[in-house]
């Protein structure tokens, strides 16, 4: 694992093979393991270690990236070249900022998410968690499929303006499907800390889950009241923080445009991005070392506050919507330079009002509705209503007289997120979720009226 | 070979030697290693200003082993003698792991060792072009979609690649491939009121990408697209909303090329079938009992998988396949009959084969190769049909272009799809334009509503660069030849009912 006095060292070297103004490397460093069975057998098991430099020059307004994972001198200086001869033929920038300065990269911290027994787990210790979720799956008549991942990871940002940041942090993650003849069920999580997650717990649930969807009915298609699990919300509302980056109103592709200050979703939808949350995860600095700041992004309802990159808000600043976008600053959520998309909040936090319900309570204060377990394939339809497609999975079921009463065909939806965070009646504690549609949040399970199926399948 | 590329080549092979020791020494019953080089440059415009300017190379080995008759597999971007070893040590270990939790043994079907040399075909080397020229290029389109007023965002992209690999086995395998890859597309946006519209050329998903040089930038054409895509962005906003109800469907060769791909290519994948994929990408409707015996399709659908060159340059063709297989062109369906699926050495025997029919493949060296797509393309009709002529003989319906969202179940059996536009088709000619339409159905149903289908001489193998399977997830290039087909009786609209 590559540490920060590694990384300034590989800095030096790489500096010696430029001759530009500014030179900025950002190193990625891991050590990633992962186990994954289905047939209730070890069917694939990999590991993976790789380092690499990714290098972006500046000069005269115009930039580039080149990136290797070789750290050999001819490598280094091919990396170099690469980028100085694809940043020297640009019609010079005049909206590129120098880059960032040590001051910027200043008081990047976050909680350690650095666990040694994470870091140690070993092929013999997931095969171990594996054949505990394989015996409660025989022992449910079931067959099982999913992963066990550990890995360790190092991001470093160096640049030649003194700026010098470095974050490391381990990870476990456990993901199972249970089978039975016509159903399934599902749980995954994950935690830098092995000791949050506990396999056997997670494999009993999804194997519940199969057990009482077994013989689905078929519901028909319209509009019900839906319980949403934690993973059902994130993948949901995940197709959303893309927007809530200031390039994307400047370049006209958000939902947010001319949205901003207006009270869009419900009033107990609030929702920051905080990278230092205790449940959450990753580097608390951005693509240019620029330290992650605490962004309130919608409050009761209101879409209040946009994250930028260090160059999209000083061109926030200059546009046409500088009065209408609520505070501009660098907030540290910069993708690495030069891209596209500008930035994006991908450390969400949802604050619950109070008043907070558990999936059970939820269940019994419904009288006629549906509980969803996990969705699958969603893709957006409409890119400003927000409408979005997908289907229900692996534990799907109908919630009347406030119980859960038996298993349902899978549905697809097509449903506006707006109208859907217009429309949150009861809300679960916030918990950090992991789905497959989007990245890990902290969310909590949503009571929803009037959620839109418009077609059933077949199983 | 020039003596810099046997030099290369012998350093290959020495240190996939180590490694095929090591394992062999540790007890692996079979073992293969693939060396991968992989280099790119990926260029963007946005508005005509950079967006992306980059370059990438990645090298490093990957050891797969059976042990126990159970798989490992490590990898590691450390191409030293140290490090090699502790990287095929430590895939013995991780399978000495997996024959912990197991049921039944790993059964390979056989295969002849093999030492070849081989290269995708192209005129071009993109890498010989400038990255001025590229970027001129890119600006050029920009320049021009934004000439069209109402246009509010220009998108330009380029990506050109090479992956040189070599693979080794206990078998005795010794197999070099190079492919060169290049892609180019475009794309505006239109935002007025409360809508955002879009259209790219000549696709979605960054544009066209084959197995070709830079002639294929050349003959896209993009620069002279431009006006009339971007005209149409901003066209969609008078446009009226694609109707509701069952109707006739044309689509064209390219949304004809993604249906393909999620409604026959991932059923297909024999590991799915097996559930190896049950906990993220899903099974499959294709249960092992309907081979040669389901109705996938009407009469005139004839599907096959096919990697080889004479199929022309697709994302999904190559010589050998990443566990040492030779490339095969297998009939998926076959005049509307479902007849086959895509297998490894490892699933084959499951369905009564005695060989693998070379689809498995990896992202790099750090991942293992999974049964993936090739190129899964429906044949053209036989009789000569043009474009023109299956508008003219439609009486009533929707012709739908370029794919905007797509979405389908875990087994791959109810999907919907949403285009970037859409046009009237009444008295067998094309009339008013709609926006927003969609359409959705049920696999089986939806092939067997086929009716017409275009011929060879409006057929295009296009790429799709995007498709995502396995844990940890791994991105794959896909081939998909089609040509412009008539659907009937399709139920159209119906992303935007209740809403």
């Amino acid at each position: 694992m590559l540490d920060k006095n590694q990384a300034e060292k590989i800095f030096e070297k790489i500096k010696k093979f430029s001759s530009v103004d500014e030179l900025e490397v950002i190193f990625s460093s891991t050590d990633f393991s992962l186990t994954r069975f289905a047939n209730n057998t070890i069917h694939q098991n990999v590991a993976e270690v790789n380092e690499a430099a990714s290098i972006r020059v500046a000069f005269d307004g115009k930039t580039a990236r080149a990136t290797t994972n070789r750290f050999d001198d001819e490598s280094l200086k091919r990396a170099v070249q690469s980028a100085e001869s694809i940043a020297r033929v640009q019609e010079p920038d005049p909206d590129l900022l120098p880059m960032a300065s040590a001051e910027e990269g200043k008081g990047s911290e976050a909680p350690s998410r650095w666990f040694d027994q994470t870091a140690a787990i070993t092929p013999a210790d997931r095969a171990e968690g594996v054949g505990k979720i394989v015996a409660v799956a025989k022992k449910n008549k079931l067959v099982t499929a999913g992963i066990f991942s550990s890995s360790q990871s190092a991001e470093a940002v160096v640049n030649s303006k003194g700026l010098s940041v470095y974050y490391r942090q381990t990870s476990a993650e456990v993901s199972i499907t249970m089978l039975a003849e016509n159903s399934s069920g599902w749980q995954k999580a994950n935690s830098p800390d092995v000791n949050n997650i506990s396999p056997v717990r997670l494999a009993e649930t999804a194997a519940q889950k199969a057990r009482d969807s077994h013989r689905p009915q078929e519901l028909p298609p319209g509009k019900y009241t839906v319980i949403l699990e934690p993973a059902a919300v994130l993948d949901l509302v995940g197709f959303m923080f893309w927007d809530f980056g200031g390039l994307a109103i400047l370049d006209q592709r958000s939902f947010l445009n001319n949205r901003i200050g207006t009270k869009l979703f419900g009033e107990n939808v609030t929702i920051v991005d905080d990278v230092a949350h205790p449940l959450q995860s990753n580097a608390p600095f951005d693509g240019e070392g620029v330290r992650r700041r605490r962004v309130s992004l919608v409050e009761r309802g209101v879409i209040r506050n946009l994250v930028y990159a260090r160059g999209t808000a000083e061109k926030m600043r200059k546009s046409e919507y500088k009065d209408k976008v609520g505070e501009i600053a660098a907030t540290g959520h910069g993708f690495p330079l030069p891209n596209e998309m500008g930035e994006a909040p991908t450390n969400i936090v949802f604050i619950t009002p109070g008043g907070e319900q558990t999936v059970e309570q939820m269940i019994a204060g419904t009288e006629r509705g549906i509980l969803i377990t996990r969705l699958w394939y969603i893709r957006e339809v409409d890119p400003y209503e927000k409408i979005l497609t997908g289907m229900t999975r692996d534990g799907t079921f109908l919630v009347e007289g406030g119980k859960v009463r038996h298993g349902l065909l899978n549905f697809r939806f097509n449903q506006s997120l707006i109208e859907m965070l217009s429309n949150v009646v009861a809300m679960g504690k916030a918990v950090r979720a992991s789905g497959e549609e989007a990245f890990d949040m902290v969310v909590p399970a949503m009571k929803i009226r009037g959620f839109n199926f418009t077609e059933v399948t077949k199983f | 070979m020039s003596s810099v590329e046997t030099e290369l080549a012998m350093s290959m092979k020495q240190i996939a030697d180590w490694a095929l020791n090591t394992v062999t020494q540790r007890g692996a019953g079979y073992a293969d290693v693939r060396i991968v080089d992989h280099r790119q440059r990926a260029l963007a415009t946005k508005n005509g200003k950079v967006g992306h300017a980059g370059s990438a190379e990645t090298l490093g080995i990957g050891v797969r082993v059976l042990v126990n008759d159970a798989w490992g597999f490590a990898s590691t971007d450390d191409l030293s003698r140290e490090a090699v070893d502790k990287t095929a040590a430590q895939a013995v270990e991780i399978a000495k792991a997996s024959a912990r939790v197991k049921e039944e043994p790993v059964r390979l079907a056989p295969e002849p060792a093999v030492k070849i040399e081989w290269a995708s075909h192209y005129k071009i080397d993109p890498f010989t072009t400038s990255i001025e020229q590229n970027f001129d290029l890119l600006r050029r389109i920009d320049a021009e979609l934004l000439a069209v007023k109402g246009v509010t965002l220009a998108e330009s992209n380029m990506q050109l690649g090479r992956c040189e690999q070599w693979f080794y086995n206990t078998d005795g395998s010794d197999i070099h491939q190079t492919r060169v890859i290049t892609g180019a597309g475009f794309s505006a946006l239109a935002f007025q009121g409360t809508e955002i519209m879009k259209r790219s050329y000549p696709n979605s998903f960054g544009g066209q990408h084959q197995n070709r040089g830079y002639e294929l930038v050349d003959e896209l054409k993009l620069v002279e697209n431009a006006r009339r895509i971007g005209e149409q962005a901003v066209a969609l906003h008078k446009a009226e909303r694609c109707p509701e109800g069952k109707m006739t469907l044309v689509l064209d060769s390219s949304q004809l090329g993604l249906q393909i791909h999620e409604s026959i290519g991932h059923p297909i994948e024999l590991d799915r079938v097996l559930g190896y994929e049950a906990n993220f990408a899903g099974t499959s409707f294709l249960t092992l009992e309907k081979l040669r015996k389901l109705r996938y399709g009407s009469d005139i659908v004839n599907v096959v998988a096919d990697a080889t060159e004479q199929h022309g340059p697709g994302l999904g063709t190559f010589a050998y396949d990443d566990e040492g297989v030779q490339a095969q062109c297998t009939p998926i369906i076959t005049n509307g009959l479902f007849t086959g699926y895509i297998s490894s050495r490892e699933t084959a025997h499951t369905i009564g084969e005695n060989r693998s029919n070379g689809t498995m493949r990896a992202e790099g060296w750090n991942r293992i190769p999974l049964v993936r797509m090739t190129n899964i393309s429906i044949l053209p009709g036989e009789k000569p049909l043009t474009f023109e002529q299956l508008i003219a003989g439609t009486d009533d319906g929707i012709f739908m272009q370029t794919n905007r969202s797509w979405s389908i179940d875990d087994k791959r059996y109810n999907f919907q799809f949403g285009c970037e536009i859409g046009w009237e088709i009444k008295g067998g000619k094309l009339g008013r334009m709609f926006k927003n339409p969609s359409y959705s159905g049920i696999t089986t149903e939806f092939w067997n509503s086929m009716d017409a289908i275009c011929s060879r001489d409006q057929w295009t193998l296009w790429g799709t660069p995007n498709c995502g399977k396995g844990q940890p997830m791994q991105t794959m290039g896909t081939g998909h030849g089609a040509s412009p087909a008539r659907f009937r009786n399709v139920k159209i609209g119906s992303a935007y009912k209740g809403n």
